[in-house]
C-alpha cells in the first residue's frame, strides 16, 4: 500500500515537472527581465508617454487661453 | 472634461504600460511575448468603437434638436474615433506579421475593420463636398448613423460567422482564448478605459477648437457686413 502510494505520488510529481517543463519550454522574454534591461525600455517608453500627456495638458491650456482671448475680444468689440 | 478624469486616464495608462511591459502573461507558443500586444492593440478598437458611439449619439440628437454645438461633437467624436481605428489597424498588421505571418491575411475581421475605416473616412469626404453648412451637418448626420451601423456587422458579426484567425471568432464571443487568464484582464480592462478616457479628451480639445474657429469666422462676417 506506502509503495502504492508512493509510486503514485511519483508518477504526480512527474507530470508535474513534466508539465512545468513543457510551460518553460516556450521561448519568452525570461532572459531579457533578469539581465537585459527589459526596465530601461519600459523607462523609455514612459518617458514617451509622460511626454505626450505633457503635451496634451499644454494643448488645453493654449486652448483654453484661446477661448478666453476670444471672448476679451468679444466684449471690447459689443 | 473634468480634471480628476484626466488624471485617472493618466494613471491608468502608466499602469498599464509598466503592467502590461512587466507582469505574467500566459506562455504559448507562436504567440510568446506578443500576446502583451493585446494590451494596446484591442483598447484601439474599444476606443474607436466607444467614439464613433457617441458620435453616432450626438448625431441622432442633432438630427432631433439641430444646433451648430452637436454637429461640432459628432464629427471631432468621429475624427477621434478613425485615428484609434488607424492605430488598431497599423499595430494589427504589425502583430499579425509575426503572429500569423503576414502583415494581410484577408482574416474576415481585419477587412471587416478595414472596410469599416473606409466608410467612416467616406463621411470626411461627404462633409468636404457639401458647402452648406446646415445642409453638411444634416446630411452628415444621417450618414453618419448608416456608418455605424454598417460598423458593428462588419466587425462584430461577420468575423463571428465565419473562421477568423481573431480569438472569438467562430461563435464564440469575446476573448474566451483568455478567460483562464484573470491575470490579463487586471491589465486589459484599464488599457481599455485609460485609452477611452484619452480619446474623449483629445475629442474635447478638438470640439473647442473647433469652436473657436467658428467664434472667429462669426466675427469676420460681423465685420463684412
Amino acid at each position: 500500500m506506502k509503495k502504492l502510494i508512493s509510486s503514485l505520488l511519483g508518477l504526480i510529481l512527474m507530470a508535474l515537472s513534466l508539465s512545468a517543463n513543457a510551460q518553460t519550454d516556450v521561448p519568452m522574454a525570461d532572459g531579457l527581465r533578469s539581465e537585459g534591461k527589459i526596465y530601461v525600455v519600459v523607462a523609455i517608453i514612459l518617458i514617451v508617454l509622460a511626454g505626450l500627456i505633457t503635451y496634451l495638458f499644454l494643448m488645453d491650456r493654449k486652448v483654453k487661453k484661446l477661448e478666453d482671448l476670444l471672448a476679451d475680444k468679444n466684449h471690447s468689440t459689443k | 472634461m473634468k480634471t480628476w478624469l484626466k488624471i485617472l486616464a493618466i494613471v491608468l495608462l502608466f499602469y498599464v504600460h509598466i503592467g502590461g511591459l512587466l507582469m505574467d502573461v500566459p506562455r504559448l507558443n507562436i504567440l510568446n511575448e506578443t500576446i502583451r500586444a493585446l494590451y494596446f492593440h484591442v483598447p484601439m478598437w474599444f476606443g474607436m468603437v466607444t467614439l464613433f458611439l457617441i458620435s453616432v449619439v450626438y448625431s441622432v440628437l442633432y438630427l432631433v434638436n439641430p444646433s451648430v454645438a452637436l454637429d461640432r461633437k459628432a464629427v471631432e467624436f468621429a475624427n477621434v474615433g478613425l485615428v484609434f481605428g488607424i492605430l488598431g489597424m497599423l499595430t494589427g498588421m504589425l502583430w499579425a506579421n509575426y503572429a500569423w505571418g503576414s502583415f494581410w491575411h484577408g482574416d474576415p475581421k481585419q477587412n471587416g475593420a478595414a472596410i469599416a475605416l473606409l466608410v467612416y473616412l467616406a463621411y470626411f469626404i461627404l462633409r468636404g463636398s457639401v458647402e452648406n453648412e446646415e445642409q453638411k451637418a444634416r446630411l452628415s448626420a444621417v450618414y453618419n448613423i448608416f456608418a455605424f451601423a454598417a460598423m458593428i456587422p462588419l466587425i462584430f458579426i461577420i468575423p463571428r460567422l465565419t473562421s477568423s484567425l481573431h480569438p472569438g471568432s467562430g461563435g464564440n464571443p469575446g476573448f474566451n482564448m483568455y478567460d483562464l487568464d484573470n491575470r490579463m484582464r487586471m491589465v486589459f480592462y484599464p488599457a481599455v478605459i485609460g485609452w477611452i478616457l484619452i480619446g474623449i479628451w483629445v475629442t474635447t480639445l478638438r470640439v473647442r477648437m473647433r469652436g473657436i474657429e467658428d467664434k472667429i469666422h462669426d466675427l469676420e462676417d460681423e465685420k463684412t457686413h
